[in-house]
Parts: structure tokens; C-alpha cells; sequence
């Protein structure tokens, strides 16, 4: 017993560290956040306290559609990115010649600062002289320039193809790795059972990674709703706002804008959905699990 | 094995279609890469020109050697985002290799509810957490320093951290800790001397994936609690080629390939441990 006890104390001593790091840097600021939320901090010496005027000044305002557009822009980049991602790991999985070589390859937007590689696709929308307008013109697909980032609905679409191109190696490697975790046996014995390669495709291989598929789209939900860097280097939520998301507007507000309260009342909206997305997601996971014992 | 050989085997039309999967996979992914070398080769005045010309007419590496005078600074950019990076990442290890041990060897109660807590930590990265961060950091007389920059870095990349490293050290024989104890070792010395030779392979996954994390993503702190020039990491400090007038976008372009280029060679040298790693770490849950 007290062998047990010295062993939870040493234990705990090992997790104090990291524990209390993030408390401090992550923990804290949260609690300071939603406390902002109810005041009119700016760069005001004295701040008043004043209820739930930011919360309800947010249904008033614009940011009622802010809302709707992040979610159908994090909704098509999630889905574009878990199927590039998860056909990309399929033929990454061929054992074909080269295939180590592919891999290393898909890697690069990943690793390489995140500006760098929105700088490249800010070039290439370019309606003048960038890539794409360039060469659909070339092909006779379109007579004039077209200036993507200019106009809402293609600046829209822009940035979410920009996002799709940094997240699809990362879903790319996890889904690779899921599907080499499938028994190799599992195949050997359908396809002595006469099993198809489509068959197998359909009831092995996509059932046993349908798991993983759920815990990295939940992953990707995350990273996507917070994406910053991407639309601010693109379009700064421009043209017309209709590339603003909730983390753009919450940036404008408070730190372009100096309205610490309005802009905190946002980011705890953020957090709020963040947190039903997961309980969402352990909800599903749980059933799942509890699924599979039966 | 030959019956895997056999169940692996392509028929021609599928095989033709595998590498044209591919092909169109990898253009999707490395397109902005080619189209960006190949505006670093252009002089400017072919890339303000009309017809759009893919490749450069008399290219030349002209680019890569003006754009270190048009943006004097431009070598501290790259030192101070390896400086920020190293830092975050020496920081990581020192926090996350104990609780990743502490995670892969005890039970104690409330164990799965932290680890889950650390993976949340992640939902606040980006700009929700920033004005607080903002308030703290002012508080701390740490504006426009190296630290703030390294402080938040290193809470949103301690949790990726700890679940690789956990996953990773729970897959090592509990027989050796065990043996260790036997022999009298104390649980510090066990952790120091039988777990850290053995989890190494782990630990330098860890290290390169939070450096990789770092150098790919310091932008948003940097651009808000930094204001300096001199303390400016890459990202924040390519914006200096942003002219007033117009974009420098040769020299822009040669300045990101060679601020990309280590993390290019470390990718290219280190990918193998990376892969197997990551995904080991990964699915392993």
C-alpha cells in the first residue's frame, strides 16, 4: 500500500511540469478570456462590467452569417481534405515501384512554414499573371484574366483549396498508417475466398479505417475552424468580408480593432463550439467502441 | 509471402491507373512548389508580362542574390525561427518526456481525463486564446522578445508530444522496469538509465515532428507580440518584401526557398524515422 501510494506521488511529480505549464499559458488565459467577455475591455485604463451586452451585440451584428460561413467553409474543407487525403493514401499504399520515393514527396506543404506555401498559392491566383489564370487562358478555357482573390465567391472557394493543400498530407500519412494496421491476413483469407481487390476495398480496408477516419476528420475540425494564417496572407477576410470566418473576425475585433471585450465574447463562442464538436466526437467514438464489444 | 506477392499483384490497365493517380496527387501537392521555383528564376520584368509564360525565358539565379540586399535582415529571419524553433523544442522535450512516462506507466486516477485534457489544449491554438496571451505577456514585460514567441509555441506543441511519446514508451517491456526494480534501481534511475536508451528512437521523432511544428506554424504570435524587426522569424519577416507599390515576388519566392530549404533537407534525410514514427504513434492508441 504505501509502495502505491509513493508510486502515484512520483507519478504525479513526473506530470507536475507540463501540467502546470499548460495551466499557466493555456488554462489561465481561458479563464481571463470569458472574464473579458463580460466587460468593455479596450485600451481603456478602466473597465466596466457590463453583462451580456457583447454576447448580444454579436446576434446584431454581422457575425451572425460570419458564423454560418465558418462552418460551410470548415465543412468543405474537412470533406475535400478526408477524401483527397484517403484516396491519396490508397494509391500511396500500391506496392508499386517508387512508392517510397511518392511518399517523401506529399510531405512538403506540411513541413514548410505554413507562409511560405500561402505566399505560392497567393501568386498563382493571381488574375494577371499567375499560374492558373494563366494557363486556363492558355487552354482557351477562359478569354480574360480571372483575379480569384477579388471577387467573394471565388476568394471563398481560393481559400479553402489553400487549406485543403496544407491539410491533405497530414491525413494522407495518418490514413496510410491506419490502413498498414489492417491484419494483412484479414486480405490473405478473402482473396482465397476468391475476394475481389474492390471487394476487399469495400469491406475490409474502408470499414476497419472508418475509426481512424473519425479521429483525424475531428482533428482536421479543429485545426480547420481555427485556421488563421491561410485567409489572413489570402484576403484578410476580404473582398467584402465574405472570407471572414469566426477567427478572423475575432482577430479584427479585438486586436485590429482594441475591443478586448467584444472580441473575447467571440473567442468563447469559439471555444463553445469547439467543445460540442468533441463531445460530439466522444459521444460517437464511445458508441462505437461499445459497438464492437457487442 | 508469395501469397501477398500474389494478392499484390497489378494487372497493366491497374497499374496505369495507380501511377495516373498518383501523378495527378503529387501535382495537386507539389504544383505551388514548382510554379514558385520557377517565379524565382524569372526576372521581374517577365513576370508582369502578358501572355503568362510558365517557363522562364533565360532564367537565371539572379533573384537568390538580390534578395539578401533588398531585405538587409533577411538572415536573422532564418536564425531567429531556428533559434525560436530549437528553443520550443528543447522546451517540449524537458516537459513532455517525464509526463509521457508517468502517462505510459501508472495508473492513477483521473489519467485518461488529462490526457484528454492535453489533447484539448489544441482547440485553443490560434487566435482564441490571444488577446489573454496578449494581456499576460504585457504583464510579463515580455513583448516584443524571443519569449513571446516561445511561450505559447511550446503549450500547443507539448500535447502532440506527450501522445506520441506515451503511445511509443507503452510498447517498451514492462520485464525491463521490472527487472530494473528487482535489482534495487530507484524509479528515477529506472526512467534515466532503462527507459530513455530504449525510448531514443521516439524521443528524436518527437524532436523532429515539434521543431518541424514550430518552424511551419509562427505566425500569428510572432505577428502580434512582436514588433521588431531584429527578433522577427521567417514568416512575419518575409512581409519585407512586400514593396509598397508592388510585390517582389522573384526575390520574395528565392527568399522562401531558402528559408524552406532546411526543413526540406531534414525531411529528406530524417523522413524514414519520421513516417514510421508518426504512424506508429498514431494509430497505436
Amino acid at each position: 500500500m504505501g509502495v502505491q501510494r509513493s508510486t502515484v506521488i512520483f507519478a504525479w511529480l513526473l506530470l507536475l511540469p507540463a501540467v502546470l505549464y499548460v495551466v499557466v499559458i493555456v488554462a489561465y488565459p481561458l479563464v481571463d478570456t470569458v472574464i473579458l467577455s463580460f466587460t468593455d475591455a479596450s485600451l481603456k485604463k478602466v473597465t466596466n462590467w457590463v453583462g451580456f451586452e457583447n454576447y448580444a451585440k454579436i446576434f446584431n451584428d454581422t457575425f451572425g452569417s460570419v458564423i454560418v460561413r465558418t462552418f460551410i467553409w470548415t465543412f468543405f474543407s474537412v470533406s475535400i481534405k478526408m477524401i483527397i487525403g484517403t484516396c491519396g493514401a490508397m494509391l500511396l499504399n500500391a506496392a508499386v515501384p517508387g512508392r517510397a520515393l511518392f511518399r517523401v514527396l506529399t510531405m512538403p506543404p506540411w513541413v514548410v512554414p505554413m507562409a511560405i506555401g500561402i505566399f505560392m498559392w497567393g501568386w498563382m491566383y493571381n488574375g494577371q499573371f499567375g499560374m492558373i489564370s494563366g494557363l486556363l487562358q492558355r487552354f482557351g478555357l477562359v478569354d480574360s484574366p480571372v483575379a480569384f482573390l477579388a471577387y467573394g465567391s471565388t476568394a471563398f472557394w481560393a481559400t479553402i483549396i489553400t487549406d485543403v493543400w496544407i491539410g491533405v498530407p497530414m491525413v494522407t500519412l495518418y490514413m496510410l498508417a491506419a490502413m498498414q494496421a489492417i491484419p494483412q491476413d484479414l486480405h490473405e483469407a478473402a482473396w482465397t475466398d476468391g475476394a475481389g481487390r474492390f471487394y476487399r476495398l469495400r469491406r475490409i480496408t474502408l470499414p476497419l479505417m472508418v475509426p481512424s477516419m473519425v479521429t483525424m476528420s475531428m482533428l482536421s475540425l479543429i485545426s480547420t475552424f481555427n485556421s488563421f494564417d491561410i485567409i489572413w496572407i489570402l484576403t484578410r477576410g476580404g473582398p467584402n468580408g465574405e472570407t471572414t470566418t469566426m477567427i478572423i473576425d475575432t482577430y479584427r475585433t479585438a486586436i485590429g480593432s482594441y475591443k478586448y471585450g467584444e472580441g473575447s465574447a467571440r473567442a468563447v463562442l469559439i471555444c463553445i463550439f469547439l467543445s460540442l464538436f468533441c463531445l460530439a466526437y466522444f459521444r460517437l467514438t464511445s458508441r462505437f467502441s461499445a459497438g464492437a464489444k457487442r | 509471402m508469395s501469397q501477398q506477392m500474389m494478392i499484390n499483384r497489378y494487372r497493366w490497365y491497374e497499374l496505369v491507373g495507380i501511377y495516373a493517380g498518383i501523378l495527378l496527387f503529387l501535382t495537386f501537392v507539389l504544383a505551388p512548389f514548382v510554379e514558385g521555383f520557377l517565379v524565382s528564376l524569372k526576372p521581374l520584368s517577365q513576370l508582369f508580362s502578358s501572355p503568362y509564360r510558365f517557363i522562364p525565358e533565360n532564367g537565371s539565379f539572379e533573384a537568390y542574390r538580390t534578395m539578401w540586399t533588398s531585405v538587409p535582415g533577411f538572415g536573422w529571419y532564418i536564425f531567429n525561427s531556428f533559434l525560436i524553433s530549437g528553443s520550443i523544442t528543447i522546451i517540449v522535450l524537458i516537459l513532455a518526456v517525464p509526463a509521457a512516462y508517468a502517462f505510459a506507466r501508472f495508473e492513477f486516477r483521473g489519467a485518461g481525463l488529462l490526457l484528454g485534457a492535453f489533447l484539448a489544449v489544441k482547440m485553443f491554438s490560434g487566435a482564441v486564446l490571444l488577446i489573454p496571451l496578449f494581456r499576460l505577456m504585457r504583464s510579463f514585460g515580455v513583448l516584443n522578445t524571443y519569449f513571446a514567441m516561445i511561450v505559447p509555441g511550446v503549450a500547443f506543441i507539448i500535447p502532440t508530444g506527450i501522445w506520441l511519446l506515451h503511445t511509443y514508451m507503452r510498447r517498451i517491456p514492462r520485464e525491463l522496469d521490472e527487472a530494473a526494480y528487482v535489482d534495487g534501481a530507484s524509479q528515477l534511475y529506472t526512467l534515466r538509465r532503462v527507459i530513455l536508451p530504449i525510448a531514443m528512437p521516439g524521443i528524436v521523432v518527437v524532436a523532429i515532428s515539434s521543431f518541424i511544428e514550430a518552424y511551419a506554424q509562427q505566425f500569428i504570435y510572432a505577428l502580434t507580440f512582436n514588433s521588431k524587426t531584429e527578433y522577427m522569424p521567417l514568416p512575419v519577416g518575409l512581409f519585407a518584401y512586400f514593396g509598397r507599390q508592388e510585390v517582389v515576388w522573384n526575390e520574395l519566392m528565392a527568399a522562401s526557398f531558402v528559408g524552406i530549404a532546411p526543413a526540406l533537407v531534414v525531411i529528406f534525410f530524417l523522413q524514414r524515422y519520421l513516417v514510421s514514427g508518426l504512424t506508429a504513434g498514431a494509430v497505436k492508441q
